[in-house]
């Protein structure tokens, strides 16, 4: 209920309604759109949106950017600490070489 | 899955388990007693156990499961309520699958269900909706559940029923707003939090500047987190180097879905058919000023309170029920002395036995490493 799921637009039903089909990981299911709506992205622009789906309304448009964006920063720790590891094993061998 | 499968790699959580060691090395309070932090949301509780992130974070980062499952704090008297509706004649009774079994004082939906009584669980409001329109005989019911990232699907669901003019459709409103929750919590004399995990999918709706006072006048750090073990995992992260630097701030660590200003067309439609209870009770926590919705006026004939005559009956938790401390995080789940024994998954007597996302249920389910540590 509340963890919902993201899914893709793929087709809009009923404009009017705000009511659209969406792709889940292959289920398709008809879901109302009216939170993922503004005057800034009308109905006919919400086909290929990726959505969060709660409970059949899709409340939030999986923004891709910021996706990307927490992605590279867990990336970046993932680089970061293969660089202190590097440091470290390089650290060892100096002070080996050293004694 | 696209936007799921990349935040649970492994190789990258391990990365992170790694960082957050670190950072706990540079907080000098982590010498003296564990960093407690609260994840408010049930949605992450569950997370955190089906991944078993407990068990990865250092011993000096304990995590405390909040009030965030709507199922697990509904109280009694509602389920009581629940089943006098679904009892009367000419009645079909909806409601999401988790509500089935939570208990009241006599009998759950479930068992109202196999005693008779018309009770469909639903994916969708939406669908409560086709069922009356289907069938305008009856009257049909739907149990409206959960804090602000249902609340607008029930809102625009009456809204819509409204615009068809359908009158053989209500619901029946049992939804809650977390920061009054929030702030019954930060006021509660044992309160031992260090800082919050975020709800991501309330604040999906809300957006995060209802929470600034958390920060600025409880000076506790929050991150809204996303609900995979990565973005659980980065939150606790972020929420210690805020606790490193002396900083309490709101902070979003789920952008990808939660913009800082919510979603305008959500708050309008709340807004539209719900206003503040002026107070509501909660399962363990009792009675908390404004923390529930009720249909407004202009409403009033979509209002199964309204529509139908209640028992509204308080009804007490059973005695011996430390729900409450567990809530308030003030003892563990395995210490109350009815967890896995009177109170089972599948016999669940406290409300936080049983839905998956009850932090009893969680770790009777998934057995906590450290509460298996702790009783031993």
């Amino acid at each position: 209920m509340c963890l919902g799921i993201p899914g893709r637009i793929v087709k809009i039903d009923d404009a009017a309604k705000r009511l659209a089909t969406v792709d889940v990981g292959g289920v398709k299911r008809q879901v109302n759109i009216a939170c993922v709506v503004d005057d800034t992205h009308p109905v006919e622009n919400c086909v290929g949106d990726w959505v969060l789906i709660h409970v059949g309304f899709a409340m939030s448009r999986i923004d891709e950017q910021e996706a990307a964006e927490t992605l590279k920063i867990l990336s970046e720790l993932g680089e970061a600490q293969a660089e202190i590891e590097a440091m470290r094993l390089s650290e060892a061998e100096m002070g080996r070489a050293a004694s | 899955m696209k936007y799921i499968d990349e935040y649970r790699d492994r190789d990258k959580a391990a990365v992170l388990v790694k960082e957050i060691e670190a950072l706990v090395a540079e907080i000098p309070l982590a010498k003296e007693r564990p960093i407690n932090i609260m994840e408010v949301c049930g949605g992450h509780t569950h997370s955190i156990f089906r991944y078993g992130i407990e068990g990865m974070l250092p011993k000096e980062v304990e995590l405390v499961h909040g009030p965030g499952c709507p199922v697990c704090v509904l109280p009694m008297g509602r389920v009581d309520d629940c089943v006098a509706i679904a009892e009367r004649p000419g009645v079909i009774f909806t409601t999401f699958g988790d509500a089935m079994r939570v208990p009241g004082s006599k009998k759950s939906l479930m068992q109202a269900k196999a005693d008779g009584a018309d009770i469909r669980m639903v994916y969708s409001p939406m669908d409560a909706l086709e069922i009356a329109r289907k069938d305008p005989d009856r009257e049909v019911v739907f149990f409206g559940l959960g804090f602000e990232t249902t609340m607008p699907s029930t809102a625009l669901t009456v809204l819509q029923a409204e615009r068809e003019g359908i009158t053989n459709f209500s619901v029946f409103c049992n939804h809650i707003t977390i920061v009054p929750t929030l702030k019954a919590i930060l006021e509660s004399p044992d309160l031992n939090l260090d800082a919050f995990i975020g709800p991501g999918h309330v604040s999906m709706v809300i957006g995060t500047a209802p929470y600034e006072f958390i920060a600025n006048f409880y000076k506790k750090p929050m991150v809204v987190s996303g609900f995979e073990p990565l973005d659980v995992l980065q939150s606790v992260w972020m929420v210690l180097k805020q606790i490193k630097e002396g900083r309490a701030d709101i902070e979003n660590q789920y952008a990808r879905v939660v913009p800082d200003e919510g979603n305008k067309a959500a708050l309008d439609a709340v807004d539209k058919v719900y206003e503040l209870r002026d107070f509501f009770e909660w399962r363990g926590l009792g009675s908390i000023d404004h923390s529930g919705v009720k249909l407004r006026e202009a409403c009033a004939h979509f209002d199964a309170e309204r529509k139908f005559a209640l028992p509204n009956l308080q009804v007490a938790d059973p005695a011996a029920c430390q729900c409450g401390a567990v809530l308030k995080g003030v003892i563990k789940p395995w210490q109350c002395p009815l967890f896995g024994t009177a109170c089972t998954p599948e016999t669940p007597l406290g409300a936080l036995m049983v839905s998956s996302e009850g932090s009893c249920s969680a770790y009777y389910q998934y057995g906590g490493v450290k509460a298996q540590a702790g009783a031993a």
